[in-house]
This record gives structure tokens, sequence and C-alpha cells, in this order.
């Protein structure tokens, strides 16, 4: 009798355990919100984010990094989620930029269906997509330069 | 929250949170779950009495239903003030601290007469006490949540938490020793016949100033560096506050004579800081600096003495603990084989002999718990454990702001190691050290920072699964708390 108690004590354990697990692992499908380490500048944000992305985009094709290639912040990058970017210098733009020539709230780069799109905020000195000036929302393709004062932005995959 | 992320309004940053469909607060999952892990406490009490007594005595299911009693209080308190927090976590830590009461008072009956036991009254004893304790500190878990109705909200008081941290670990340290040493460890503070173990809050003290810090300073950490052999390392002035944090530890190891909460502390930095800037840089200076000093201590205990004694002394038990297995190594060696003989099934709830076993109220609980459940019980033990800390990253991935992040990262992180420095320690994998075991020890320190720590977690898993509603979240909106902005994207500001 004690031993069937004992050994059904450590079953009920166990069933317990995978209870458990049942509940977290609905919950993980329930609520698979971006799964950014946004805490981070770079690197694995990108990696985990893609598991909780609808996979409406190419993989290759998709852009997951925002990349400074000219100007004060040369080398900086920023793992792009779901989420939009605000350039400018003003102090709470996800990218601060200290460019004489940019503008407090310049410009932001919204995420439609995978594809990034820039739009200007009306800025003063404007926002160019390579050699054109950006007036309304702009998809922007991999590996084009978004220009805005002395700085040069790109996305990557 | 920051000074960074401080200004407000953005007009512009708000909204745009694609992908929000979660609005089930799974509140029922969680009662149900709780309700079965309080059949196991009953049904673990029930054993025991079965194999200690002979008999089930009418009155073995009172413990349980304490336990059930307090635990569905906090159930409801989460219901009111926390409607969106992990179902997984209260009920995860219900069922260790409830098979901790079970097994401290299963403690009890073996050390009772015979005659005295069937008598055992609930509150008796060390069990007794625990079950108190566990009232004490579900009720402090509830205060908390009631208290800090937004995580971000204590980061106004960092600097003071950061001193209070500091405080509360030197406080054992500068104290004689007869109020503060038990068992050669300088850990507590005795006053009267009532001790308390003060690094256990100074943990969460610390650890909320570490996220702080750390969330000022990540940009600057992260981004100037110096690349060598492929790895990113910090510039030498950034090493600062490692290095700062690396000497405390180290005090503590030499003075507090615990290697411990010395690894504790310093774990705890530097994944905070790896979690902050993702550089792996971190825990390979973390791990060399920790293991150095380690050897260092060693090597001086072997040879000066000394305050590095006690450090040497453990590291020799560890190295070979049969060779003195009536003395100093009694302890270790009587943990191994209560594990031993309990073999893969264990001997059954009751029926092993734990009281073999020096201080299996405390650290060696796992041990005690060991032999009668088996590595079968232990292992599924062991996996409750591994999903409180997963939750609890959980929540730190999924919340939306640094600190949040940071803190939830921390405690996690800081839980899961707590927990392999005492069952590592125990089963010889690494050197003993007098750690607590989160939820099952014996003790009221421990048990309440522990608990304070899971209403921190979800608090913050709370934030991080509730709906975006546009312009912020329902309800439970802090008195003065941050601007609603800082909900949405700007967690990443950057400067040159």
């Amino acid at each position: 009798m004690i031993t069937v108690a004992r050994f059904g004590f450590l079953i009920l354990l166990w069933i317990f355990v995978f209870t458990v697990v049942g509940v977290i692992r609905r919950d993980l499908f329930a609520g698979a919100r971006s799964g950014r380490l946004v805490a981070a500048p770079r690197g694995v944000g990108a990696s985990t984010q893609q598991a909780g992305k609808p996979a409406k985009v190419k993989r290759g094709r998709a852009a997951h990094q925002l990349v400074v290639t000219a100007g004060q912040l040369a080398g900086t990058r920023i793992t792009l989620g779901e989420a939009q970017i605000t350039i400018g210098r003003a102090e709470d733009s996800t990218l601060v930029i200290t460019d004489d020539y940019a503008s407090a709230r310049h410009a932001r780069l919204v995420p439609r269906d995978g594809q990034w799109f820039v739009e200007d905020l009306g800025s003063t000195n404007g926002t160019y997509l390579d050699r054109a000036k950006v007036t309304g929302p702009t998809p922007v393709p991999l590996g084009v330069p978004i220009r805005i004062g002395r700085t040069s932005l790109e996305l990557r995959p | 929250m920051t000074a960074a992320a401080t200004p407000a309004a953005s007009p512009a940053t708000t909204g745009e949170q694609p992908g929000v469909r979660l609005a089930r607060s799974r509140r029922n999952a969680e009662l149900s779950l709780l309700l079965l892990a309080m059949v196991l406490v009953a049904a673990y009490g029930a054993i025991v009495e079965a194999n200690m007594l002979d008999t089930v005595t009418p009155d073995f299911w009172m413990p349980a239903a304490a336990l059930t009693l307090v635990f569905v209080g906090m159930h409801l308190v989460i219901r009111w003030l926390a409607p969106f927090a992990d179902p997984a976590l209260l009920p995860a830590v219900a069922l260790l601290n409830g098979i901790g009461v079970g097994f401290l008072r299963r403690l009890d009956l073996g050390k009772a007469a015979p005659a005295d036991r069937e008598t055992l009254a609930i509150f008796a004893g060390t069990g007794g006490r625990q079950l108190a304790w566990t009232l004490a500190s579900v009720m402090l878990a509830a205060g908390l949540l009631a208290l800090m109705r937004d995580h971000r909200s204590v980061s106004r008081y960092a600097y003071t938490l950061g001193l209070a941290g500091i405080v509360l670990v030197m406080i054992p340290a500068v104290l004689p020793g007869r109020f503060s040493e038990i068992n050669g460890a300088k850990l507590w503070i005795r006053v009267g016949g009532f001790s308390i173990q003060p690094g256990e809050f100074a943990k969460l003290a610390l650890l909320v100033f570490f996220a702080y810090y750390l969330v000022r300073k990540r940009e600057v950490l992260s981004l100037a560096s110096r690349r060598i052999l492929g790895i990113d390392f910090p510039r030498g002035r950034d090493l600062g506050p490692v290095v700062v944090v690396w000497l405390i530890s180290l005090l503590v190891l030499v003075f507090e004579k615990d290697l411990g909460t010395s690894l504790l502390y310093f774990g705890m930095f530097v994944v905070t800081l790896y979690i902050a800037t993702e550089r792996v840089s971190w825990l390979l200076i973390g791990l060399v600096l920790f293991f150095g000093g380690a050897y260092l201590a060693y090597v001086l205990g072997g040879s000066v003495g000394g305050p590095f004694l006690n450090f040497y002394t453990r590291a020799e038990i560890w190295l070979d603990p049969f060779a003195e297995p009536y003395d100093r190594g009694y302890q270790l060696v009587q943990g191994l084989l209560g594990l031993g003989s309990g073999g893969l099934f264990g001997t059954g709830p009751g029926a092993g002999e734990p009281l073999e076993i020096p201080e299996v109220q405390n650290d060696f609980i796992f041990a005690g718990i060991g032999e009668e459940i088996g590595l079968f019980g232990l292992t599924a033990l062991l996996v409750v454990y591994l999903l409180i800390v997963e939750r609890g990253l959980r929540a730190g991935l999924a919340v939306r702001d640094s600190f949040g992040k940071l803190v939830a990262g921390g405690l996690a992180f800081t839980l899961g190691l707590q927990v392999f420095v005492i069952i590592g320690g125990i089963s010889k994998l690494i050197p003993l050290t007098g750690q607590t075991t989160p939820f099952l020890s014996a003790g009221g320190s421990s048990l309440m920072a522990n608990w304070l720590l899971v209403a921190v977690l979800l608090r913050v898993s709370d934030a991080a699964r509730r709906p975006v509603t546009q312009g912020g979240g329902p309800a439970a909106r802090p008195a003065g708390g941050p601007p609603e902005q800082l909900h949405g994207a700007p967690t990443e500001v950057i400067r040159p």
C-alpha cells in the first residue's frame, strides 16, 4: 500500500511538472510578443526575433539590423524588431544623432509587413534615400543608404 | 526611469505594436496548478505519516490545508493586483515551499519521541516554524505586489537600495564573531535567539542597483571596445565597476568566509552586465576573475592560512571527502551516502534516515529529500526550479523596458545560480558552501527574500504579458510613474 502511494507520489510529481510545461507551452503560442532582447544594442536580438515574427517575408530578404555607415555614430548597429525607429536629435529618439544638420525629430523607419519604410518628419534639411529626397513613406531596400545630414544609415539582413 | 529616457512626449512613439493578441490572463490555469501542487503536498504528508507512524492520523492534511489557504490567498492577490502575471510561477514555488514544509515536519517527527509523534501540533518544531515563516513571507510578497504597482518605480530608489545592499552585506563582516558567526561563516546577525541573514535581502537590493546602473551605462560598455581574437573587449576604464564588485565579493569571501555568497554576488553582476551588453567578453572576464580569485584564495589558504583557511579547508574536503569521513568530511559524506542509498526511486517519504546528515534542515535539505524520493523525484524538483528560472527569463525577454529586462533576467539567473551552488555543493560537483536551497531550506530570511524575488518576477511578468491597449496599459498606473511613452519604443538610446 505504501509502495503504491510512494510511486504514486513520484508519478504525480512528474504529472505536475508536465502540466506546468503544458501551461507554459500554450502560453508561448498565445503570447508570442516580440521576443527581442531590446536591452542589447547589437547581436542576439535578431535571432530570437525570427521565431516570433509571422513568416510573411522571405528570411533572406528581411532587414534585421540598422547600421550607421557614416557620421559621428559610424559603426553603431541597432537590432530591428517590430517597433518603429525614430531618428533625430531629440533625447527620446530611438537613434539619437548629434548632427548639426539633423532636426530634433528628423525621420522615422516604420516596418509594414516586413518591409521598412522611411518617412521624413518635416525636417529642415531633408532625408535622402540614396540620391532622392524622401517626400512620403518610401520603402527602403537593403543596403541603400539613408542620408540625414552627415549621417548615413543602411538596412542590413 | 533612466536619465536618457525621461524626457517626455513623443506622440510618434506610441502605438505601432503589432501582433498583440494576448488577452488571456491564465489565472484559472494558475489556480488549478496550485491546487494540484497542494494535493501533492498533502499526499507527501500522508505518506510520511504512513511510513513513520504506521498510520495516517486524521489531521495529516492540516499543514497542507494551511499552506493551501495561504497560497490561494496569494493567488487572489495576484488576480487583483497583477492579473496578467505568469501562471506557472506561483504553483511551482508553492510546490517547492510545500515540500520543504512537509520535509521539515518529517524531520520533527523523526526527532520526537515515538509516543509524541501522533500529537505533533502543526505549528510545532522546525516544520511548524517554517509554516509560520511561509505565512509571513507570502504576506510580505503580497505587500510588495501591492506597494510596487509598476516595477519601474523601483528604479527611483536604486541608489538607496544599492547603499542598503552594501551595508547589509557588510554588517556581518564587521560585527564581532559571536553576533555573526554560525558554523564558521559570518553571514548572520544574531540578536537573542533570533538570527537573520542580511545577505539574502542584500541580493535583491544590489540587483536593482546593478540593473539601474547598467541601463544607464550599457551604451558605453557595449559600444566602446577593442577587438582581440575575435572577441570585443571593453576599454580599461570601463572595467571599473566590475572590478569594484569583484573586490567586494572577494572581501565577502575573506571576511565572511563564504564562497557561495561571494560567487552569487559576482555571478549576478557579471550576468546582468552580460544581459545589458550582450558581450561574451564580460562572461569570460568574469569567469577568469572569479576562478583566478578563488584559486588564489586556495593557494593563500594553503600557505598563509589566516582568513583564507576556511576556504582552503572546504576545497580540501571537496577534493577528497572520504579522507576524514568521521571528521571534516562527515557532513558531505553523510549527504552523499543519503543520496546514494536513495537510489533511483528513494526509500519513500518518511522511510529514510535524513537525520544522519548534520544540518539536513538547511544546506543539506536536498540530500535529505533525495534519500527519500530518489533521483526520479529530485529531478522533478530540479525541473521545477528550472521552470521558475525559465519563466523569469521569459518575463525578462518579453517585458518592454530595459530596467525590467535586467531585473527579471538577473533575478532569475541569481535564483538558478543559487540552486546550482548549493546542489553542486552537496553532490560534490563544486566545493560546498553554505547556501540555502531556495524555498526548501528552513529559515525565515531565505524564504522571505526568495518570496520577495518571486513577487518582483510576478510584477515584471505582469507588465510583460499585459496586452497593449492604445496609450499604455490599463489600470494599475502608478502615481507619479514614468510617462506612458516609455511603454513604447525608445529603449535603445545611443549617443557617441
